[in-house]
């Protein structure tokens, strides 16, 4: 037999081996100043700024403790989000976020998962995940903000970026044709596809909220300007700049798919509000399903005698 | 069949010898079920306390193409699957013309007479028996059928042939068969008696084994591949993620279907990258998960690879490594992933890096693999290859109710945590998942950036040199208590084989053969690699010579990928390479000729 380590590791070394004190179980909601950790490293102005204050506010009127919080985000100026938020985090590597997400969400049904990105991290070197997460209907809640460039590499053409952009990688303008947030997550199957925009703090909860309520992959794609590499982007989408805050249409039944993609091809500003919503059963959901008729066959049976069964065949 | 004659009764009565052990080699097309005889067999000398090994190699075509499947099954220990077949059994054409050469002189080739013409000039140096094994399994099974069932009465053929206990066969088939339609069964045991039947054209002498010296109680008998996926459910591994590929594709089925029953998910992504993201997100979550992949694939995660390393992630990535580069050969063996499990990615990011010996050793070292990960904060690495993988052993059936063992995380609340604590003793700190309430209100962020105790990021040079050592320490202290590997044969002499992974088998025959024929020639198995046990100078301070045997290219400067590291570690001119990249597993007398050839004066001791 091979020489294993098989007894179970101490916790050794960290700080945490100390048992903590009991507390009260009454616990008060966690007010600003206990969810916020560093400063932002945002550039004064950055719409960035809002998304995280909301995010705040969030927590606050959820009444959610920082344990059952976890943030997760890829690489980006908007991914630094997990660091100015006073709970457990995960900073992962650019445009992973959403499978490393989905780990989490798939192996803890405890948490309330969210994930903060930017349009780079979403819809280009994380395009693949963008779809596959959605098509599976993970349950995590993925906040987009779109600013229509590289903000952090210092302005380059994004995914998004507007034909004719001017960047230092499109010195003459964009050529590529750009990718529509919205339209991308209905057809990759997103449960729950809603647009806002930083500059409507009240409509920024409300997305947030209707998205952590959705049983399934709720995506927002909130508007979030860089005054630093694309000032003025969003102007015509905000009334105080001259421009039009156009809400998703009474009448918009946000369970018709065609509608919600004819809703998504309006030219900018175009509208804002939740455009689709579906309750398919979330892939969390069925893959409990599966594992709940599996281990309904080895009722009272403790795992090493499951294995054993398996070992018997194999004599 | 070594310690017994192999003469032939040329027409007379038939007569039974016994016999030792045999290797078989069954030549034929992958959909002809010659895996299925091949896993009877192995089986079989499993519940017969005999020592098995098999070979197979598989085309990596969709459906067919020539493969074969070698099995060696002894009544003493078996260490490789054999150099010479003693028993051919060829199906086609192609299957006798391309593997007489691998039977021994005076070998037995079985083949089937309705499809192999046999050469005239072959007839002298090999006993030659022809069946029409297709037709006469039609006539046994009937109807559409067609010759399907034929690897069933070959294996008839060889039960009769080897006196095998037919009773245990029969069981064997029926488990196989078992749950199908019950006409599948029914062909199924009608072709194998009809087989069993067959009077083998009363020119052979049947044979008989010895009783078995394995007194080793109930055996277990499976694959690389089945015992590591085994080895991570004991070890309480209830999370993977992957994506398809040869050969590690079979574990991720296995874990895919076994999981449920535990509780836990195996998810098929859409890549290699989020294959093994969501492994390090589960791991986060509180409970080491796995990923895994062959070469390209290994390639692709190493981004994330060195994020988990930087994040002191526990994680534990299995590759079962083909041949390379590129797309390579992807049903071949190699052992050249050794570099990329030891260096993958960008920057300085130690990791550990393990390679089982045999299957047994799949089974356990994948639970070390997961408290290492757990203990450490840090990447497993466990390199197998596509021999170990595919290769059958029986070995001792472990005891289940003592190794499994549960990893949940406890989420019991704690006063502080720092995920990297600096004056955490030799760097080792232990990771807290989400859901475990910090009483201090200060939560840990994990990250790939450099980061200072809280994982908050720093662009400090003191902080970046820390943790770069912190990374460092906690390996070195792990390699300090690693155990020594154990010399095979004499602890001074004039050769030292060092080998890793799937080899030992052959290098150990190897030793044993040369040292019967008067040469010095002792062998070492590295199986933990990164870091390497403290102390190996020594034993290579015993010998004349250390060569280093490895499936994997002698490189620019005449070394392997374990000889280089070993080179680099020690500085000892006595390291050289004994290196191949045929695609195949080392036969015995390849390690003998090469090592040869390289020590000038001769293997004797001086």
């Amino acid at each position: 037999m091979s020489q294993t380590l098989t007894e179970t590791p101490e916790r050794a070394g960290n700080i945490a081996s100390v048992p903590a004190p009991a507390l009260p179980e009454e616990r008060k909601g966690l007010t600003k100043k206990e969810i916020a950790a560093d400063h932002p490293t945002w550039c004064p102005g950055c719409g960035d700024f809002s998304v995280l204050a909301l995010y705040f506010k969030l927590i606050e009127k959820r009444k959610m403790w920082h344990e059952k919080i976890t943030t997760v985000a890829g690489i980006g100026c908007s991914s630094r989000f997990p660091y100015f938020v006073q709970a457990h985090g995960a900073h992962f590597i650019h445009g992973r976020a959403l499978p490393f997400a989905s780990g989490i969400s798939l192996s803890r049904p405890d948490l309330h998962v969210f994930v903060f990105g930017g349009d780079g991290d979403a819809f280009s070197i994380g395009g693949n995940h963008f779809n596959h997460t959605a098509r599976k209907n993970v349950k995590l809640t993925y906040c987009v903000m779109d600013n229509w460039v590289y903000g952090l590499t210092k302005k380059q053409t994004s995914p998004t970026s507007p034909l004719g952009f001017k960047s230092k990688t499109d010195m003459w303008g964009a050529v590529d044709y750009p990718i529509n947030p919205m339209k991308q997550a209905i057809s990759a199957g997103a449960t729950f596809v809603a647009r806002t925009t930083h500059t409507n703090p009240n409509h920024v909860l409300q997305m947030m909220e209707a998205a952590m309520d959705h049983d399934g992959f709720s995506f927002i794609e909130c508007l979030s300007e860089c005054v630093e590499f694309y000032e003025g982007a969003f102007d015509a989408s905000n009334p105080r700049k001259g421009g039009v805050f156009n809400e998703v249409p009474k009448h918009h039944d946000v369970t018709d798919e065609m509608a919600a993609y004819k809703l998504a091809g309006e030219p900018f500003p175009g509208y804002f509000g939740i455009f689709y919503k579906s309750n398919k059963p979330t892939k969390n959901a069925k893959e409990a399903e599966i594992n709940k008729s599996f281990q309904s066959k080895v009722t009272g049976l403790k795992d090493w005698q499951i294995l054993q069964k398996n070992f018997d065949k194999l004599k | 069949m070594s310690d017994t004659t192999t003469a032939m009764s040329a027409g007379g009565a038939p007569k039974v010898a016994s016999i030792n052990e045999v290797v078989i080699r069954i030549a034929g097309n992958s959909q002809d079920g010659i895996q299925a005889i091949g896993g009877f067999l192995a089986r079989l000398a499993g519940r017969s306390e005999q020592e098995v090994m098999t070979f197979m190699t598989i085309p990596a075509t969709i459906s067919g193409g020539p493969s074969i499947f070698q099995v060696r099954m002894g009544s003493g220990e078996v260490l490789s699957s054999g150099d010479d077949a003693d028993v051919l059994l060829a199906f086609y054409q192609h299957s006798y013309e391309g593997h007489l050469a691998s039977l021994k002189k005076g070998g037995i080739v079985l083949y089937d007479s309705d499809h192999v013409v046999p050469k005239e000039e072959l007839k002298k140096d090999y006993h030659h028996l022809g069946i029409p094994i297709s037709g006469l399994t039609v006539e046994a099974i009937g109807g559409t059928a067609k010759d399907k069932g034929k690897n069933i009465f070959a294996l008839g053929l060889i039960a009769k042939m080897f006196d095998l206990n037919i009773p245990k066969l029969e069981k064997l088939i029926g488990e196989r068969f078992t749950g199908k339609d019950p006409s599948i069964l029914n062909n199924a045991l009608a072709a194998f008696h009809a087989g069993y039947a067959n009077p083998l054209g009363n020119v052979m002498e049947t044979f008989k084994f010895v009783a078995s010296q394995n007194k080793v109680g109930q055996q277990v008998v499976m694959n690389g591949n089945e015992a590591l996926g085994y080895g991570l459910i004991a070890a309480g591994v209830r999370f993977g993620a992957g994506y398809p590929i040869t050969p590690w594709s079979d574990i991720m089925e296995l874990l895919r279907r076994e999981l449920p029953k535990y509780g836990g998910t195996f998810v098929q992504t859409e890549d290699e990258i989020a294959a093994i993201s969501m492994a390090i997100g589960a791991s986060y979550a509180g409970r080491v998960a796995v990923t895994g992949s062959s070469g390209p694939g290994i390639s692709l995660k190493t981004e994330a690879l060195g994020w988990a390393v930087m994040a002191e992630m526990p994680l534990v990535i299995v590759d079962v490594q083909r041949g390379g580069p590129s797309t390579g050969m992807p049903t071949n063996i190699e052992q050249s992933d050794l570099n990329i499990a030891l260096n993958g990615g960008h920057g300085d990011s130690p990791r550990v890096v393990i390679a089982p010996a045999n299957v047994e050793d799949c089974f356990y070292m994948a639970i070390e693999a997961v408290n290492l990960a757990r203990k450490y904060s840090v990447p497993v690495i466990i390199l197998t290859d596509q021999g170990i993988a595919t290769r059958i052993e029986a070995f001792p059936e472990p005891n289940l109710e003592k190794v499994c063992q549960d990893i949940s995380p406890s989420f019991a609340s704690v006063a502080d945590h720092k995920p990297y604590d600096l004056s955490a003793p030799d760097g080792i700190t232990t990771h807290l998942p989400p859901g475990t309430r910090i009483n201090s209100g200060k939560y840990p962020i994990v990250t790939g950036l450099e980061h200072d105790e809280l994982g908050h990021p720093t662009g400090s040079p003191k902080l970046h040199t820390q943790m770069m050592a912190k990374r460092r320490k906690k390996l070195q202290a792990l390699g300090a208590t690693l155990p020594l590997p154990k010399i095979y044969g004499p602890p001074e002499g004039n050769i030292l084989l060092v080998g890793w992974g799937s080899t030992e088998g052959p290098i150990r025959e190897a030793v044993d053969r040369a040292r019967a024929s008067g040469d010095s020639v002792s062998s070492l198995h590295i199986r933990h690699i990164n870091p390497l046990p403290n102390g190996l100078e020594n034993i290579f301070s015993g010998f004349n010579h250390v060569l280093v045997v490895e499936m994997n290219d002698e490189g620019l400067y005449g070394f392997g990928q374990l000889g280089a590291v070993l080179r680099a570690r020690y500085c000892d001119p006595k390291i050289h390479g004994i290196n191949k990249t045929d695609g195949l597993t080392w036969k015995v007398k390849e390690i003998l000729e090469r090592a040869k050839t390289n020590v000038s004066a001769g293997l004797r001791k001086i």
